[in-house]
């Protein structure tokens, strides 16, 4: 089929390109929660005109990326890998009830830990919930995979993964566009589809085996007509790998050959079996966990592992050389940078000083106040997850001592206190310590860690107009909690750490609401304020 | 343009404009028609830490990160870093930093970015003009002055 436009060539990050094919291949709706590497893909897409919200969390996006699908409208949902997480339960079962629209569900994974609590392979989601999944190798292929998990989506009723990670979404590559023709999309309009819809056990068990039959047509599209590249090269030694790493296996071994496909599930196993039959040795170059091994094995597939000391962090050319030369020498240690901290000023800063003062076992969230837990404050004992700083210091203050408890507080910002805090505030005054307990939220207006989105707690949307606000101090006293405070703590810092004492000294579960915008914020969020004042008078 | 990979290795710390200057190199090189890739870590690195950005152009680039000890050029923008990132360059590759600039003084250090590319615009064969033109491009016209003056200072600084 002949490209409708003129091509053209740009320099586009691995997120811009996405959000450029979803553009080109008329996504009606865009969702996600913000979270590096995937932030910039929704917020590129709003720039290109396209509609993209924030959603509260993942699984909320998710499932509203559901609704617009089942509506018949195509429709992409972002998040880093550690979203999937907590989009997991819709994601499993939305792959039994197939989809209208095209589902298109970005997950973003971090290997190496750039700016993430694990380095998890999301790879084996799209297994265990058996929903197909796109691994592009670069902006080209972020663009060309975004169509192509459309068109597959569409073609076999089901969602689709598109599996990126940090290099492919942050590295800014050559992008001629349009790389493949996307199909045109139905018109939206509701269909009552109850037996595919409403996962009921009657309906969900024909569902589970509707769905292995698709997925096994969906391996034979894949072994036929599937975006595999292979590279003939000697016979000597035979590359299997995914995403990145195919970057570095073509430069560390250009004389190799590589079998590289562009659906890694489900994967084109006949192929992949003619490609190691044709090779002496058939060597898997995959980032992160043995994902294309065990699969290649599972399908007596002959094929080497990478040692194990290179399943941790990013592959690298040099990495790559190390593996295929047998190379098992301690790596170079790259010299310790200098650490990122609170910016100078910060507010955060003013409750983490406080926070050490009054000695306090402090459970922590994930965001810029994590970086409480580096020098000077050191001032933060747990970090596990989105929203669980609020369980986890309840778990404490159960099971310490009375005077051990009385000492923990849970920390949490904004954004993350709408994300996932919402339901631990519950189980605080559901089951209460018996030595009360002190939340912290530190509000500083945005989710600063991820570049300034806006969240429900903004009252602005994702292009930063006014909408419903979610108020913290009222959503907590009609959740029941007596004790709640609002506090600058950068006017007065002793008066902070006096109320937070005071609190603690309580034995009463108490709220206390540390509010101050974000410094790198201020500007834009009063520019915000004043344009949404305007337009209302 | 030979027919071999240039590496630039673009370092210093967070709010220096590290990713701008790597922008700017990867722009000067896609204008001039060759294949491009650009490789950046952002996150938590912004918050006043280290970072570090590649850029690779030639007819043809696989990684998008420069390989250790194969960088052709580092640019570091803040002394402290060069310890950190000498290992990036290759034997015989060429380190530019403030001290590069002997003493000229910027109207702003905050375009100690540009004027370092200045001084890498002399390595390559690209026309100062696409230089200016893409350095223009990734500023605000207010700033516009200043970076063609600290852009001239680097030009000025260079010796071979």
């Amino acid at each position: 089929m002949a490209p409708s436009v003129a091509s053209r060539r740009q320099i586009l990050s691995g997120d811009e390109a996405v959000a450029l094919a979803a553009h080109d291949a008329g996504v009606q709706f865009g969702t996600g929660y913000p979270g590096t590497p995937s932030t910039e893909i929704l917020e590129s897409f709003e720039a290109l005109g396209g509609h993209a919200q924030w959603a509260p969390n993942e699984k909320v996006a998710l499932e509203v990326g559901i609704g617009a699908s089942f509506a018949g409208a195509r429709a992409l949902v972002t998040m880093k890998h550690v979203g999937l997480n907590v989009a997991a339960d819709p994601l499993f079962t939305v792959a039994y009830t197939g989809v209208r629209g095209a589902l298109v569900i970005v997950s973003a994974d971090d290997p190496g830990l750039a700016s993430s609590q694990n380095e998890q392979d999301n790879r084996r989601f799209a297994v265990a919930a058996g929903v197909p999944m796109f691994e592009p190798a670069d902006s080209q292929e972020s663009y060309d995979f975004t169509l192509r998990a459309i068109e597959v989506s569409e073609r076999w009723s089901t969602p689709v993964l598109l599996r990126m990670t940090t290099r492919v979404c942050h590295s800014k590559t050559i992008v001629r566009t349009p790389g493949y023709p996307a199909p045109p999309a139905a018109p939206v309009e509701f269909v009552r589809d109850i037996p595919s819809h409403v996962m009921i056990p009657a309906y969900a068990r024909p569902a589970h085996r509707r769905l292995r039959a698709k997925l096994a047509e969906m391996a034979k599209w894949n072994d036929a007509e599937g975006p595999t590249v292979v590279f003939e090269g000697g016979t000597d030694i035979g590359i299997v790998t995914s995403g990145i790493a195919f970057q570095h296996v073509r430069e560390a071994c250009p004389g190799a050959s590589v079998f590289k496909p562009g659906m890694t599930y489900p994967l084109p196993l006949v192929r992949m079996l003619e490609f190691a039959d044709s090779v002496h040795l058939c060597l898997a170059i995959e980032e992160g966990d043995p994902y294309l091994v065990e699969q290649a094995r599972n399908a007596g597939i002959a094929i080497e592992d990478k040692p194990e000391a290179f399943r941790f962090g990013e592959l690298t050319v040099s990495r790559v050389r190390r593996i295929v030369e047998g190379d098992l020498s301690p790596e170079p240690k790259p010299l310790p940078g200098k650490p990122p901290s609170l910016c100078p000023g910060c507010p955060h800063r003013t409750v983490f000083t406080a926070l050490r003062h009054l000695d306090c076992i402090v459970s922590g969230d994930i965001g810029c106040y994590s970086l409480g837990v580096l020098p000077p404050f050191e001032a933060m004992d747990a970090l596990v997850c989105m929203g669980a700083s609020i369980g986890v210091g309840l778990g404490m203050r159960h099971v310490l001592p009375p005077e051990q408890a009385r000492r923990v507080v849970s920390v949490i910002g904004d954004s993350t206190f709408v994300h996932s805090g919402l339901t631990g505030l519950a189980e605080m005054i559901y089951n209460p310590p018996p030595t009360g307990h002190v939340l912290l939220i530190l509000d500083n207006g945005t989710t600063a860690m991820t570049g300034m989105q806006e969240h429900p707690g903004t009252g602005r949307t994702l292009d930063h107009h006014k909408t419903g606000k979610l108020v913290f101090e009222d959503v907590a006293r009609a959740m029941g909690i007596r004790r709640v405070h609002v506090m600058d703590p950068t006017l007065n810092p002793d008066a902070f750490e006096e109320l937070v004492k005071s609190c603690l000294d309580s034995g009463e579960l108490c709220l206390v609401i540390a509010r101050r915008d974000c410094l790198l914020a201020t500007a834009s969020i009063r520019q915000y304020e004043k344009c949404n004042e305007q337009q209302s008078n | 343009m030979n027919s071999k990979v240039t590496n630039v290795v673009v370092a210093g710390l967070g709010g220096q404009g590290v990713l701008k200057a790597s922008d700017i190199i990867a722009d000067v090189a896609f204008g001039a028609g060759l294949d491009v890739k650009k490789s950046e870590i952002h996150g938590m690195s912004q918050r006043g830490g280290s970072v570090s950005s590649d850029v690779r152009f030639g007819p043809l680039v696989f990684s998008p990160m420069v390989p250790e000890g194969e960088a052709d050029f580092l640019l570091v923008l803040e002394e402290t870093q060069v310890e950190v990132n000498r290992s990036m360059l290759k034997p015989g590759g060429v380190l530019i930093d403030p001290s590069t600039l002997q003493g000229r003084k910027l109207r702003s250090e905050k375009s100690i970015n540009v004027a370092l590319l200045g001084v890498l615009s002399r390595y390559l064969e690209f026309p100062e003009e696409a230089w200016i033109e893409a350095v223009l491009a990734h500023l605000a016209p207010k700033l516009h002055a200043l970076n063609r003056e600290s852009f001239q200072i680097g030009r000025d600084a260079w010796s071979q």
